[in-house]
C-alpha cells in the first residue's frame, strides 16, 4: 500500500506543550516526571503529569465533555496550529471526507471515580451532573475531538490498553489505503487516574523513582499523561522535501497472557517483521527504533529479544519513556510524534540519562543523543492482552 | 462504486432469548416466535482452568459467539485476524473498581485490573484460540457495530486472511445503570473472508462509495421485542442486517453509526 502523508503533528505531555518543548526537552534529555502527588494518591512512584491540565474551560454546548481526559485532549489542540491545519484540509477534502480515530485506555474513567464517591447516600444514585456518554465511554474522546474540529466523516477511538493510539493510525491508514476517506485526526489522550495508578501497583510494576528503561536496575513504570494528534492524509503528487510519511503498519497479538508479554517476544517479532513488510522495507534500512521500553523487567528483556532477533545489535534504538512516562493509550501517538521531530530534526533521541545500561539486552542502546540524517524509524507500542502494533514513519525525500 | 466487498461465511449469536445462530435465524426469518429471556452463559471449554475461572460475560459471550462463527465457516480459530466492537468496557469490573477507591480501599486486584482493559476479550480470544494474528479493538457508543465492521471491511484489504468480526456488550450494574441502561448480554460474529466459497458463502455485503456514510433513516425491526433488543444493546443494533441475512433477502441496509452519519451496506444472498 502506498505511503500516508503525516501533514500535522503536535504533542503535550509532561516534558512540555507541543512540538516546540518536546523538541527541547528532548534535546536536553530532561524528564517531566516528579514524585506522585496526583490527587491524594497514596503510592511511593513518579509520574508524568501534565500542567494546568484543569485550568482549561469548556465551551458552552461542550459542558457535557467536561472531564480531565478531554481537558488535556482540548489543551493539546490549541498547540502548533493544529486545529487550523485540520480545518484546511477540510477546506481541501470536505469533512466528511476526514475520519477521526483516537486512542485511549481509560478515557475518562476518573470522572466515574469521583462519582461514586459522590454517590447519594440513601438511594446509592450516581450524581446528576455524571455523563457517561460524554466522560466515561471511550467514545467519548474521539466525539468531543471530532465536534471540537466540527468534522463529519467516520469516526472510532481504538481501545487497546497500551498499543491503544498506535492501532488507531492503523486502523487510519487502512481507512486511506481503501479510499473511504481523503485524511483521518488520529492520535491518543489518556490521563492519570487511581484505577490505573493503584492497578499497575497492585501489579508489582510500579518503580519507586523515575522509570529507567533498560538500565541493570530498572525497577517498572512510570505513569504519564498525554495527548497527540497526527494529521494524515492521501499522498500528494509531490509533497515537501521534509515531509514525515507513515509508512507501514504491522500487528499481532501475543495469545499468551492478560498482562505479561510472551517471554520470547514472539508476537513483538511478527508486529515488526509485518510493518517492515507492509513499508517495503529490510530491517537494515531502519535508521532508529523507539522502542516500547515500558521500563519493568520482563517487558524490556522480551521486547529487547525481539529486536535483535528482526534487527540483530546494531540498529540504534531507546525508549524515551524516561522523558515522559509511560503514557498508556496516549503512547503510540505520543511516540509516533517524537519520530516525526527526530526525522524533521535529524535527532535520535537516548531520553533521560539512567545508569548503566542493561548489558544482557544485547541491543544498540543509545548512551546519547546522535544528530545525525533519519530516514526510517520504526515505533514499538505493545499493550495488555498481549496486543501489539509497530509503525514505520520515513521522509518524502 | 464499490469500495469494498466481503463473503460472509459463518455467523455466531447469542442474546436475551438467543442461543445460537440456527435460533436466531428462525427467529429473525419469522419462522419461530421471539421470546425474551435472559441470556444464557457458559464458561467457556476452550480457555485454560485459570482463566475460564475469571471470564466475565462478555468474554463467555464473546467467545462462544466466534467460535460458533468459525465452526460454521469450517474456519481454525486461530486463523482470522480480528475485530472486537464494544460499547464499553465491563461494567461489573468498573463497578467493583470504583466502589472499593470510594470506600477508601486501594488494593485493587490485580486480575481485576487487567480484566478492566476494553481489550480483554481480545486477549482471552487470542489465548483461547491461540490466534496471533492481527486485533482491532473499537468502540464507537451506541454505533460500535457499525465501527467493527468497516475495521473488519478494510482489515480483509489488508490482511491475506479471514476476517473475524465480534460484537459484543454486557450489562451495566446499578448505579451506572442509570447512566448507561444496557441490561443484558448480547454477542455476535461475522466470519468474512475476501472471496467466496460456493456452497459456504451466505451473503455478500458491500460498501459502495456513493452513500456509503449516509443521512438515511436507520432500519428498524418490524416486530416490537426485536427493536426492544435492538435499542438496549448496543451491539444488537446489528439487527436489521442479521434480519435480511436470515429472510436471504438483497437490498441496502441503513445501520446506527455515528449518527450522523450512518452507515449503508449493501447485502445480497449467495446461495
Amino acid at each position: 500500500m502506498p505511503p500516508v502523508l503525516v501533514s500535522r503533528f503536535t504533542a503535550t505531555s509532561c516534558i512540555g506543550r507541543g512540538l516546540d518543548q518536546t523538541f527541547a526537552a528532548l534535546l536536553d534529555r530532561q524528564s517531566g516526571l516528579k514524585q506522585c502527588a496526583f490527587q491524594g494518591i497514596d503510592i511511593n512512584t513518579w509520574v508524568g503529569e501534565v500542567d494546568a491540565v484543569d485550568d482549561e474551560e469548556m465551551e458552552p454546548d461542550l459542558q457535557d465533555f467536561n472531564c480531565r481526559n478531554n481537558r488535556l485532549a482540548q489543551l493539546a489542540l490549541r498547540q502548533d496550529g493544529f486545529a487550523e491545519a485540520v480545518d484546511a484540509a477540510a477546506s481541501r477534502w470536505g469533512r466528511k471526507r476526514i475520519g477521526v480515530f483516537l486512542g485511549t485506555s481509560t478515557a475518562g474513567i476518573l470522572q466515574t471515580e469521583w462519582a461514586f464517591r459522590r454517590r447519594d447516600p440513601v438511594s446509592g444514585c450516581l450524581p446528576a451532573d455524571f455523563v457517561y456518554a460524554a466522560t466515561h465511554s471511550p467514545y467519548s474522546l474521539s466525539d468531543f475531538i471530532r465536534r471540537k474540529l466540527r468534522l463529519e466523516g467516520p469516526a472510532m477511538s481504538v481501545s487497546s490498553a497500551c498499543s491503544s493510539s498506535a492501532k488507531a493510525l492503523a486502523s487510519a491508514k487502512r481507512m486511506l489505503d481503501a479510499g473511504l476517506i481523503d485524511a483521518a485526526v488520529v492520535g491518543g489522550v489518556d490521563s492519570l487516574c487511581a484505577t490505573t495508578l493503584y492497578g499497575f501497583h497492585s501489579l508489582g510494576l510500579l518503580a519507586d523513582g523515575p522509570c529507567r528503561p533498560f538500565s541493570d536496575d530498572r525497577k517498572g513504570i512510570s505513569l504519564g499523561e498525554a495527548a497527540a494528534y497526527l494529521l494524515l492524509e492521501r499522498m500528494p503528487d509531490s509533497p515537501d522535501g521534509d515531509a514525515v510519511l507513515l509508512l507501514g503498519v504491522g500487528e499481532s497479538s501475543d495469545a499468551y497472557h492478560m498482562s505479561s508479554p510472551h517471554p520470547e517476544g514472539l508476537g513483538a517479532r511478527i508486529a515488526m517483521e509485518q510493518a517492515l513488510s507492509s513499508a517495503g522495507l529490510s530491517p537494515a534500512s531502519i535508521d532508529y527504533i523507539n522502542l516500547h521500553g515500558t521500563a519493568t523487567l520482563n517487558n524490556d528483556s522480551s521486547e529487547a529479544k525481539a529486536v535483535v532477533g528482526v534487527f540483530g545489535a546494531t540498529t540504534p534504538c531507546s525508549s524515551t519513556k524516561g522523558a515522559t512516562g509511560h503514557t498508556l493509550g496516549a503512547a503510540g501517538a505520543l511516540e509516533a510524534v517524537i519520530c516525526a521531530i527526530a526525522i524533521q530534526h535529524d535527532l535520535m533521541p537516548a531520553g533521560p540519562e539512567a545508569g548503566q545500561r542493561d548489558t544482557t539486552t544485547g541491543i544498540q542502546y543509545l548512551m546519547s543523543n546522535q544528530r545525525q540524517r533519519v530516514s526510517h524509524i520504526l515505533s514499538n507500542s505493545f499493550g495488555f492482552g498481549g496486543s501489539n502494533c509497530s509503525l514505520v514513519f520515513g521522509r518524502s525525500t | 462504486m464499490t469500495l469494498l466487498n466481503a463473503y460472509l461465511e459463518g455467523v455466531g449469536l447469542l442474546g436475551p432469548g438467543v442461543t445460537n445462530w440456527p435460533q436466531g435465524l428462525a427467529i429473525l426469518a419469522g419462522q419461530a416466535p421471539y421470546q425474551q429471556q435472559k441470556t444464557v452463559l457458559s464458561p467457556p471449554a476452550s480457555l485454560p482452568p485459570a482463566e475460564r475461572r475469571r471470564a466475565s460475560p462478555g468474554v463467555m459471550a464473546a467467545l462462544q459467539v466466534g467460535l460458533e462463527a468459525c465452526a460454521m465457516a469450517g474456519v481454525h480459530p486461530a486463523d482470522p485476524a480480528s475485530v472486537f466492537a464494544s460499547s464499553g468496557g465491563d461494567g461489573r469490573i468498573c463497578h467493583a473498581i470504583c466502589s472499593a477507591l470510594a470506600s477508601g480501599d486501594t488494593m485493587i486486584s490485580p486480575t481485576q485490573f487487567h480484566n478492566s482493559v476494553h481489550n480483554a476479550i481480545s486477549g482471552y480470544w487470542g489465548i483461547a484460540a491461540g490466534a496471533m494474528t492481527p486485533s482491532s479493538v473499537v468502540s464507537a457508543y451506541d454505533g460500535s457495530f457499525s465501527a467493527g465492521l468497516l475495521e473488519a471491511m478494510t482489515l480483509l484489504v489488508s490482511e491475506q486472511r479471514p476476517v473475524l468480526l465480534i460484537a459484543c456488550d454486557s450489562d451495566y450494574p446499578q448505579p451506572l445503570y442509570d447512566a448507561r441502561p444496557v441490561p443484558d448480554t448480547f454477542a455476535v460474529a461475522l466470519l468474512l473472508t475476501a472471496t467466496p466459497h460456493p456452497g459456504k458463502t451466505i451473503a455478500q455485503l458491500r460498501f459502495c462509495g456513493d452513500d456509503l456514510f449516509t443521512d438515511s433513516a436507520v432500519q428498524a425491526m418490524d416486530d416490537i421485542a426485536l427493536e426492544a433488543l435492538r435499542q438496549s444493546i448496543p451491539a444488537a443494533r446489528c439487527l436489521p442486517l442479521l434480519q435480511a441475512i436470515a429472510r436471504s433477502e438483497a437490498g441496502r441496509i441503513v445501520l446506527d453509526y455515528v449518527n450522523p452519519p450512518h452507515l449503508a451496506v449493501d447485502v445480497a444472498p449467495c446461495s
